[in-house]
């Protein structure tokens, strides 16, 4: 479903991401890790067609993202990681909304709406705004209006972060239903690893922009000998933190990610 | 089609949401008018110009929309703020339908809130020729709002905060309003003035909406119209650069 390969983006001299290649099969769950700054919001950003790549190729379902980004979008849902709902809009009108914006038909639009609402327990609540809603209810809305228009791949960026215990085990419980009955491909990253163990597949862990680890999550731990999906990630990325570096290099790097969002390289 | 209507929809529902800017939005042109029209009026009757209140009531139903319609645009930055632009911009909606939405909706909020201040005009003794030019004057009050609407979502595009908003009032809209001819005639006006004013795109809707509602005007109602037109296309048409450069 996803093909990635030898994908590079470089923010003036630096790498963000370097040279990684890795494949998602179709109806996989595949949980994308990393720590903060190690390149895994820049992949994102190139695999929903809002950043372009430096080189390398990308292909998801088939269409080059580069060649063809306006038919690539048709094929995915995106939950990004900061809030996006249309606050002054109900529930059921963000899901409307979505579906114009994805040409689904209105006949189908409007059932599917049902149904997805009425999953994700948002369905007595369809006509209230969201900016009433809680954390959970927001998160889940997203979700299921990514899901609307049927994609091909759903990405979830860190879709848990700030939520407790009774939200994500719902969330996580809905994604999977609609993973297994419509079996579309779900890519995503956490940083709760006891998540990635539990939802993906399949895991790949990324660092300083290279791909250090790829595989089952019981593989993972096989191969660092270790007894939880947490420790081998610790062991594959190290144990220091990841603060940003207040040097000329972050300065640069800071620098070269404005320069280029200013002129307009991305898309 | 179905994108455009969608994003006119929305500014509409936004604007009947917020009964607060509604009545706020009321505030500023009905100072304007009992300050000016009743402060100045003995004057501009002793001058042989007849009543200020006539004179004056187009012009601050022009600025309602005009200032309306340009925070409607402006308010790109909200969505960029709560993160709906970046859905937006992520699917494979055309760009330019969701802007010609935007300004078309932004545009018939102001236009209604326009009523508003007309409604209180007539309230306040203020007496349009004929009702049947009315359809006219939506036609220019339109266009002014999709002018003022597209000149704020260009600004709005290169904007991160509100904080910027203020500055960008005193820049642009502020001016527009003052050097327009909707506070006093552009007749006999120092050349300065007079060239200003006939640059400004406002000018031309205070001037149509002014021989629509009380039968004189300064240009011409369809050379104003004409002119709207022009701009209106040119504002649209940059807004629509701008925005389709967008970061996500």
């Amino acid at each position: 479903m996803i093909r990635v390969r030898n994908l590079v983006r470089e923010f003036g001299k630096i790498r963000a991401v370097d040279n990684i290649c890795f494949a998602v099969e179709h109806g996989e769950r595949f949980a994308f890790l990393g720590p903060n700054g190690a390149g895994k919001t820049t992949t994102l950003k190139m695999l929903t067609t809002l950043l372009a790549p430096t080189s390398g190729s990308i292909l998801i379902d088939g269409v080059d993202v580069q060649r063809d980004p306006r038919a690539v979008r048709r094929k995915l849902g995106i939950v990004f990681q900061d809030p996006s709902l249309d606050s002054d809009l109900n529930a059921y009108e963000n899901m409307e909304i979505q579906g114009v914006l994805y040409d689904v038909p209105r006949a189908v639009c409007a059932s599917r709406i049902e149904r997805l609402l009425k999953l994700f327990d948002l369905w007595d609540r369809r006509r209230q705004l969201t900016k009433t809603f809680s954390g959970g209810m927001r998160r889940r809305l997203e979700i299921a209006r990514a899901l609307l228009h049927t994609p091909r791949v759903l990405f979830l960026d860190e879709p848990t972060l700030g939520l407790d215990p009774q939200s994500r085990r719902l969330l996580w419980h809905c994604v999977k239903v609609m993973n297994e009955s419509e079996r579309v491909t779900v890519f995503l990253t956490t940083h709760y690893m006891d998540e990635a163990e539990q939802n993906a597949d399949r895991v790949a862990i990324i660092d300083q922009g290279v791909i250090v680890a790829l595989g089952r999550p019981g593989e993972l731990m096989e191969q660092t000998q270790t007894s939880s999906l947490e420790t081998a990630f610790l062991q594959l990325t190290g144990a220091h933190t990841r603060d940003p570096r207040v040097d000329s290099a972050q300065h640069m790097l800071d620098f070269a990610r404005a320069w280029d969002a200013r002129s307009g390289r991305a898309r | 089609m179905r994108t455009v209507y969608a994003f006119w929809l929305r500014e509409l529902k936004r604007y009947v949401r917020t009964p607060a800017q509604i009545i706020g939005g009321l505030g500023q042109p009905l100072l304007l008018f009992a300050a000016l029209g009743l402060g100045l009026g003995p004057i501009f009757a002793q001058s042989g110009r007849g009543s200020y209140l006539q004179f004056l009531a187009p012009g601050v139903i022009s600025m309602s929309v005009l200032f309306h319609a340009a925070f409607a645009g402006l308010a790109l930055v909200w969505d960029r703020q709560v993160g709906f632009l970046k859905v937006a911009l992520a699917s494979p909606a055309p760009r330019s339908y969701i802007v010609l939405g935007r300004l078309l909706g932004g545009a018939t909020s102001a236009v209604l809130q326009g009523m508003l201040v007309l409604l209180a005009c007539l309230l306040a003794g203020f007496r349009p020729i004929s009702l049947l030019s009315t359809g006219l004057a939506l036609v220019t009050l339109q266009l002014v709002g999709t002018v003022a609407c597209a000149i704020g979502t260009a600004i709005g595009s290169r904007l991160e905060s509100t904080q910027s908003f203020t500055a960008i009032m005193n820049f642009f809209l502020t001016p527009m309003f003052f050097l327009s001819g909707a506070l006093f005639p552009l007749e006999g006006l120092p050349k300065v003035l007079h060239v200003i004013a006939w640059a400004n795109p406002f000018s031309y809707g205070v001037d149509g909406l002014r021989e629509t509602l009380t039968g004189t005007a300064h240009f011409g109602v369809f050379g104003d119209l004409g002119v709207l037109a022009l701009f209106a296309v040119v504002f649209v048409w940059a807004s629509t650069w701008v925005f389709a450069r967008i970061q996500a």
